[in-house]
C-alpha cells in the first residue's frame, strides 16, 4: 500500500449463503479524498462498509484500512476511522454531550481530553448551543450533524458516512455536505454512501457506481460522464449572426452544430471550445449572449449506463470503447 | 488467528452507562416499589402469624421468611414470583433495543468487541438485580429485629445469606433468558412475551405435565396405591423432569436453606432414615451439601442460556 492510499480493496466479496452480496470488487481511496459509493438501495453499498469496520464477515478478498486488516485487527481500524451509520441513533433520554461522553469512553479519551474534543466537535457542526439537550427533541439533520461530531470528536483519519444525506431538507443538506467538504480540508479521507446522486456529485472527488455488488463504474465525475454519455463536450450558445452556425461548424473539434432555438445553438466537440466559439462570434461581430459548457451530471451518467444496459456488467467494452 | 487486544475492553463503560439507565429508569422505579409493597405486605403476615403461634422455635428468623399467614403468600414465595417479572423486565430489551434505537452499530464502530457489550448489559442487569435484593434482605432483617425483638443468630443470618446469594442467581438464570430472547427477536414486544410465556409454562404449568408425564412413562403401582403411596418410580421420575425447571430448583434451595430440618430434596426411603433424630437441624454446611447439585444447576442454566446468546450475538449481522 502505498503511502497516500487509506483504503484498499482487492477482491472483495461478501456471500450470503448462494446470494452474493458484494461481488469482487476493488478500489483504492486516497489520503484525503472524498470517494463516493454510488447506486441503489441493496446493490451492496452497506455491506461493502461494514467489512470494511470489520462489523461483517468478509467471505472472499483483501482489504486494507490504513495497513490494518479489519478482520483481524478490528480495534485499531474502529479506533482511527469514524462511523455514520443510516439513520443514526442515539439514546433519546441523554443530552447531545451525555451521548458523545459515552462515546469518547468507550473510546478511552480522559476526562480533560474528552471534554475538549466533546466541545470542539460540537462547536463544529453548530450543536454548542444544544450541548445539554436531550437527542429526543433533536430533528433528523440534527442528529446526522451530531453523527459527524462524533467522528470529529474521535479524530479519525477516515470517515465512513452511510447515506448521510438521505432524509434532510436542502438547507439541512448543505450544511451536511459543508461539513463534509471540512473534513477532506483537514486531510481527513472521507467515504460516502448514497443513492441520491445530485446530491454527492458536487462533493466527490471520485465516485465508483455500485450495481447488483459490483463496480460498474469509477473514476471522477467528468470521466465518467466522457465514458458514458459517449464522449465530448456540449457547448450551448447563444449569439446573433448569419450564417453563425456553419462557421462554427468549421472549428477544429467541432463534431456537429444543433439549432436548438432562435439564436441558439448547441455544439457537440471533443474538447472545450468555448474560446474559439467566442472568437468566432466576434470577429462577427455578433452579440455574444451566452457561452456555457455543460457539466456532465451523474444522474444522466447514471441513468444512461442502467438504462442502456440491463445486463450492464458483459457490455462493459463497448462504452470504453 | 487471534483477535487483537482484550475482549473486554469497554466493559466498565457499557457496564456503568447500563447500570445508571437501569438506576434511573421509570420501569425499574415501578418495579421496585412493587417487591418493596409486595414484600412488606408479606413480612407484616409472616410477623402477625409468628406473634400468635410460636412459643419455642430455634430459627424464629428464617420463619419471618417462609411463614405465610392466609390470604397472603409467604415471603418467600412472593420473590419466587416477582424475581423472575424483574430479571425479565430489565432484559427483555436490552439488545433489540439498540438495533431498534439504530444504535448498535454506532456503538459497535467504536473500539469495543461485542463481548464487551453483551457482558456488559448482562453484568449491569445482574447488579440492578442484585442491588434491589440486597436492599430488600436488609429491610426484612431491619423489620424482623424491630417487630419480634429477638436478634437472629449467627446462623441464621448466614442461612438467610445464602438465600440471597442464591436469589441473586435465579435471577440471573431469568435475566439469561431474557437476554437471550432480546438478541433472537428483533421486537421488543415480541421478545418480552415470549420470555414471559415460557416463565409462565415452566413455573406454573410444567409442575403439573411433569406429573403426567410421570404417570405415562411409569404408570404407578396399584399395590402402592393401595397404600395410598407413591409408586417410587414414579416419584423419582417426576422429581427429574420438575428440575428442569429453574423455579423447582429455586424452591429446592430455598426449603434447604430456611429450613434446617429439611433432611433430603425428593423422595426417601424410610431404611434412609434410620438413626435420623426426626425434626432435628441440620447445620448450615450440611443444608448446603444437600442444596449444592441444585445451586450449580441454576448457575450452569445461567451460563449456558448465556452462552447460546452470546454465540448467535456474535454471529448476528449489525445492519438494521
Amino acid at each position: 500500500m502505498s503511502e497516500d492510499t487509506v483504503i484498499e480493496a482487492r477482491g472483495l466479496t461478501k456471500t450470503y449463503g448462494s446470494a452474493v452480496a458484494v461481488d469482487n470488487i476493488s478500489f483504492n481511496v486516497g489520503r484525503g479524498e472524498i470517494f463516493g459509493l454510488l447506486g441503489p438501495n441493496g446493490a451492496g453499498k452497506t455491506t461493502t462498509i461494514l467489512m470494511l469496520l470489520g462489523l461483517t464477515d468478509i467471505s472472499g478478498g483483501e482489504v486494507s484500512v490504513l495497513g490494518f486488516n479489519p478482520a483481524r485487527e478490528p480495534l485499531s481500524v474502529k479506533r482511527r476511522v469514524g462511523y455514520l451509520p443510516d439513520t443514526v441513533g442515539f439514546y433519546d433520554g441523554l443530552s447531545a454531550a451525555d451521548n458523545l461522553r459515552y462515546t469518547a469512553r468507550l473510546i478511552g479519551f480522559r476526562l480533560a481530553e474528552r471534554e475538549k474534543r466533546i466541545a470542539d466537535a460540537l462547536e463544529r457542526v453548530g450543536l454548542a448551543e444544544h450541548a445539554e439537550q436531550r437527542v429526543a427533541t433533536f430533528s433528523r439533520g440534527m442528529r446526522q450533524r451530531l453523527g459527524l461530531a462524533e467522528i470529529l470528536m474521535k479524530g479519525a483519519q477516515i470517515a465512513i458516512l452511510d447515506e448521510p444525506t438521505s432524509g434532510l431538507d436542502p438547507h439541512a443538506t448543505m450544511e451536511l455536505l459543508g461539513i463534509i467538504r471540512g473534513f477532506k480540508a483537514e486531510g481527513v479521507s472521507v467515504l460516502l454512501s448514497s443513492h441520491l446522486l445530485e446530491r454527492v456529485q458536487s462533493v466527490c472527488d471520485r465516485v465508483a457506481l455500485f450495481s447488483a455488488g459490483k463496480i460498474a463504474l469509477m473514476g471522477s465525475v467528468s470521466e465518467l460522464g466522457r465514458q458514458v454519455l459517449g464522449g465530448g463536450y456540449v457547448v450551448d450558445i447563444e449569439a446573433d449572426g448569419a450564417g453563425l452556425a456553419e462557421r462554427l461548424a468549421l472549428i477544429p473539434g467541432v463534431s456537429g452544430v444543433d439549432k436548438t432555438g432562435v439564436g441558439k445553438l448547441r455544439l457537440h466537440a471533443d474538447r472545450d471550445v468555448r474560446p474559439e466559439a467566442a472568437a468566432e462570434v466576434v470577429a462577427m461581430q455578433g452579440r455574444l449572449k451566452f457561452l456555457g459548457v455543460q457539466e456532465p451530471s451523474l444522474e444522466a451518467i447514471y441513468t444512461r449506463y442502467f438504462e442502456a444496459r440491463p445486463d450492464a456488467m458483459t457490455e462493459g467494452a463497448r462504452h470504453a470503447a | 488467528m487471534q483477535r487483537e487486544g482484550s475482549a473486554f475492553q469497554g466493559l466498565g463503560v457499557v457496564m456503568l452507562k447500563e447500570l445508571s439507565d437501569h438506576l434511573t429508569s421509570v420501569r425499574m422505579r415501578v418495579l421496585e416499589w412493587l417487591v418493596v409493597l409486595v414484600a412488606l405486605a408479606a413480612l407484616y403476615g409472616a410477623i402477625q402469624q409468628i406473634k400468635d403461634t410460636t412459643a419455642e422455635d430455634p430459627f424464629l428468623f428464617l420463619r419471618l421468611f417462609t411463614t405465610s399467614r392466609d390470604p397472603l403468600p409467604s415471603f418467600v414465595s412472593f420473590l419466587s414470583f416477582l424475581v423472575p417479572l424483574m430479571a425479565i423486565g430489565l432484559g427483555f430489551d436490552a439488545v433489540n433495543g439498540e438495533y431498534n434505537r439504530r444504535t448498535l452499530s454506532r456503538i459497535l464502530a467504536q473500539p469495543i468487541y461485542r463481548d464487551a457489550l453483551l457482558f456488559g448489559k448482562f453484568f449491569a442487569g445482574l447488579m440492578t438485580l442484585s442491588i434491589s435484593l440486597v436492599c430488600l434482605w436488609l429491610l426484612v432483617i431491619g423489620l424482623g429485629l424491630l417487630l419480634i425483638g429477638i436478634p437472629p443468630s449467627a446462623e441464621e443470618i448466614a442461612r438467610s445469606f445464602v438465600f440471597l446469594l442464591v436469589t441473586i442467581v435465579y435471577a440471573g438464570v431469568w435475566l439469561a433468558l431474557a437476554l437471550l430472547f432480546s438478541i433472537l427477536f428483533r421486537s421488543a414486544a415480541t421478545a418480552a412475551l415470549v420470555t414471559l410465556g415460557i416463565w409462565l409454562l415452566i413455573t406454573f404449568i410444567w409442575p403439573v405435565l411433569a406429573g403426567a408425564i410421570a404417570q405415562i412413562v411409569v404408570p404407578p403401582d396399584p399395590r402402592y396405591m393401595a397404600l395410598g403411596l407413591q409408586t417410587p418410580g414414579t416419584a423419582e421420575l417426576e422429581h427429574v423432569l420438575a428440575r428442569f425447571s429453574p423455579s423447582t430448583l429455586f424452591a429446592e434451595v430455598v426449603v434447604a436453606m430456611l429450613d434446617p430440618t429439611t433432611r433430603a430434596l425428593g423422595p426417601i426411603y424410610l431404611s434412609q432414615l434410620q438413626g435420623a433424630v426426626l425434626g432435628a437441624p441440620l447445620p448450615l454446611g450440611s443444608s448446603i451439601l444437600i442444596a449444592w447439585p441444585q445451586m450449580v444447576g441454576m448457575i450452569a442454566t445461567a451460563m449456558i442460556l448465556f452462552v447460546i446468546g452470546y454465540v448467535v450475538f456474535q454471529r448476528q449481522e449489525v445492519r438494521a
